[in-house]
């Protein structure tokens, strides 16, 4: 029989490297929006408030924040309303932060199903990212009805909105990015030791201190201290929105392009990592 | 025909014992060799056959060890053997939900697998929605459940709760519409692991009945892996026999079945003997043999077994009876002879039971025997009981011609066998 060629599956012990297969990813596009689908409407099911969860608790944080950080500690907020000021920088944390602790189970999380059947195990992560932009996107609302009250009622005309809110999609963007690829390398590291899964929720935490969410940028005028910031990826994402919408913070283009480059270097290393644990992970999860 | 699969010598190597500090140790000296001194991977060499039962030397066991065979185009290949003898990691292997340590598979065609019926079902979301899900998970569009929804629902039996989470549902619904949803699924190599194991009898039927139409109508290329040898027999054509993790038999599925079961039973006694001594009853069975030392007979031939029996109390008018079994251990008839025997207490003695115009088919069968008083028209009670460990084979009278001959006499007799058996003392 000479149809060598012929053969449309090909199982081998160990794939090349790079070889990533974004075409069956495609085909498989409909399980991620199922996935996504589920994801929504199983969170709050069999609650009486339903998805007013999702403006209940920034609501909550933010008056948390007013309260210990504004109130006790009296860290400043740009000369910015604190409501404004905490929504904000609370609207893309909590983004971030859903999204990598969400991404970064996808294997010890996904044992029972990944171990039956076959199918892109990116679908996961990527359907978590997609879902928790309708998180986002009602915590954003909840933002921009605090932002109008201030705008219109409160202190009219006094928030100096500019051109660069028009970057928020792009923002958002890098954020999933981020989390996606800190969460696929994350979850494929802990697969077979577990360690490291512990110290994730105290590195989170901690990661927050590193980013302006309660506090701004302008605040931190030592110059070291300045520099460790900014290797934080999501320092320029943060203040680049608070400067866009807010019209106070530190934007600039070169943060911005450094989170980028980040993001695009991260997302590539973990998936390729990610991709090759998937092939094995059942044997060792 | 074409080939569909192709397994080429395919291993897996799985690691024994718990994940701790240890391994990290053993993966780092794994690493080193491999990828710094440029060797082979040092665990491939030490690790041993599979077997379960005994204690081994070595961490690291080979739960398949080169794997070789073809599966033509359409053909429906059961895989059978014991448990841990390999069958669910090589369709694991095959549907990719993991790899191969060495070796590779070659296939043509989409292949879905149906390892568990039921997979990725959410308790909180309804049959409906989770037809979808489920049906996404296997590798189905969107479009194409839409397209089966209403036969999936129908086959599945569950209609009017299909708008009700899945969580409401009984354990046996919940099966029904996984595998409603999986046999739906259009793969051009279905991967079926043990999902007639469930489901009441009616279900298991409609399920056998849809894979035999996705094998025979459709031509689509099926592996089943069972222990139900019935199923394997009636949906198969080729059987693959693993022991250990390497295959042992390559046949037609009959054949396959007829090995692994007398490999099961590898040594069939001629003669066997009891401990014998219990007081308490009436009449016990000492030892059986048959008769003219050998266990092969031909179709008409009696079988002739003789049974050493010792007494402990008085006993009029006792009886032998015998219950032959297929080797999937279906009985396939029993016979409890007419003339009785008396004994009287503290006696042995030996006794010839012949089994006539018994009209067996060809195949291997075992036997199981008691001895009492009654049968089935009055009251009875057994006394001592031998389960089913003589075997015997009926000989092909005429082996070129198999089926015909298998045929006339199967007629002859299907379907009202009666057993006949003599009894008398020696």
């Amino acid at each position: 029989m000479k149809e060598d060629d012929n053969w449309t599956t090909v199982i081998k012990p160990k794939e090349r490297l790079l070889q990533v297969d974004f075409k069956e990813l495609w085909r498989y596009r409909d399980l991620c929006m199922l996935f996504v689908r589920r994801n929504i409407t199983t969170q709050y099911k069999q609650t009486i408030l339903g998805p007013l969860w999702y403006i209940i608790q920034p609501a909550m944080t933010v008056i948390m924040y007013m309260v210990v950080f504004g109130g006790i500690a009296n860290i400043s907020t740009d000369g910015l309303p604190q409501p404004l000021f905490y929504l904000s920088g609370i609207c893309l944390w909590q983004y971030f932060n859903d999204c990598l602790s969400k991404t970064s189970s996808t294997f010890t999380a996904n044992a029972g199903i990944f171990g039956k059947v076959y199918f892109p195990r990116m679908v996961v992560p990527l359907s978590t990212v997609i879902s928790n932009l309708l998180r986002f996107g009602i915590q954003f609302g909840l933002f921009l009805v605090v932002y109008a009250i201030y705008q219109l009622f409160i202190i009219p005309g006094q928030i100096h909105t500019n051109w660069y809110a028009l970057l928020l999609p792009v923002l958002v963007l890098m954020l999933a990015g981020l989390a996606l690829g800190f969460g696929v390398l994350f979850s494929s590291l802990t697969t077979k030791y577990r360690d490291m899964t512990l110290l994730l929720d105290f590195f989170v935490r901690l990661w927050m201190y590193a980013t302006p969410v309660i506090y701004p940028l302008s605040t931190i005028t030592n110059e070291k201290l300045r520099f460790v910031m900014s290797l934080n990826p999501l320092t320029g994402i943060v203040e680049a929105f608070k400067y866009g919408f807010l019209g106070e913070g530190q934007f600039s283009w070169g943060m911005l392009g450094y989170s980028f480059a980040f993001m695009v270097v991260l997302l590539a290393v973990g998936i390729i990592i990610f991709n090759r644990v998937q092939r094995t992970f059942m044997d060792t999860v | 025909m074409a080939t569909a699969i192709e397994f080429n010598n395919i291993s897996k190597l799985y690691r024994l014992g718990l994940i701790g500090t240890g391994t990290l140790r053993h993966d780092l000296k794994r690493w080193w060799t491999i990828n710094v001194r440029g060797k082979e991977d040092p665990y491939l060499t030490i690790g041993e056959a599979n077997d379960r039962s005994t204690k081994g030397d070595s961490d690291y066991v080979w739960a398949l060890r080169d794997i070789d065979f073809k599966v033509e185009q359409g053909d429906v290949v059961g895989i059978i053997g014991k448990n841990g003898a390999g069958k669910s990691t090589l369709l694991k292997i095959l549907s990719k939900v993991t790899a191969p340590t060495t070796g590779t598979i070659r296939a043509r065609g989409r292949i879905g697998s149906l390892l568990e019926v039921g997979t990725g079902f959410h308790p909180e979301m309804t049959g409906r929605e989770n037809i979808y899900m489920n049906g996404a998970i296997l590798g189905m569009t969107k479009q194409e459940i839409s397209k089966k929804l209403d036969e999936i629902v129908d086959f599945s039996g569950c209609e009017r709760y299909i708008d009700t989470p899945v969580k409401r549902y009984s354990s046996g619904m919940m099966v029904r519409l996984g595998f409603a949803v999986a046999a739906h699924l259009d793969p051009e190599i279905l991967v079926v692991d043990e999902v007639l194991a469930v489901g009441d009898a009616e279900f298991q039927k409609k399920a056998i009945g849809k894979m035999q139409d996705v094998s025979q109508g459709e031509g689509r290329t099926v592996l089943f892996v069972s222990h139900n040898m019935a199923a394997v027999r009636k949906l198969c054509r080729q059987g693959i026999v693993l022991h250990n993790g390497s295959v042992d038999y390559i046949g037609s599925a009959n054949e396959a079945v007829d090995y692994y079961i007398s490999s099961k039973k590898a040594d069939t006694p001629l003669h066997i003997e009891f401990k014998g001594g219990d007081d308490s009853k009436e009449i016990e069975f000492l030892s059986v043999r048959f008769a003219e030392n050998r266990s092969s007979f031909a179709s008409n031939e009696p079988i002739d077994f003789i049974f050493k029996v010792k007494a402990h109390q008085n006993t009029p008018n006792f009886r032998i009876n015998t219950t032959v079994f297929s080797m999937d251990e279906t009985a396939i008839g029993s016979v409890s002879n007419t003339e009785t025997l008396d004994i009287k207490k503290g006696e042995e003695r030996e006794i010839l039971f012949s089994l006539c115009n018994h009209h067996l088919a060809a195949g291997k069968y075992t036997l199981a025997f008691s001895i009492g008083i009654g049968n089935y028209l009055s009251a009875q009670r057994d006394f001592d009981y031998v389960p089913n460990i003589l075997s015997f084979t009926i000989e092909d009278a005429d082996k070129d011609n198999r089926q015909n001959s298998a045929i006339t006499q199967w007629d002859s007799s299907w379907g009202h066998i009666m057993f006949k058996a003599k009894l008398a003392y020696i």
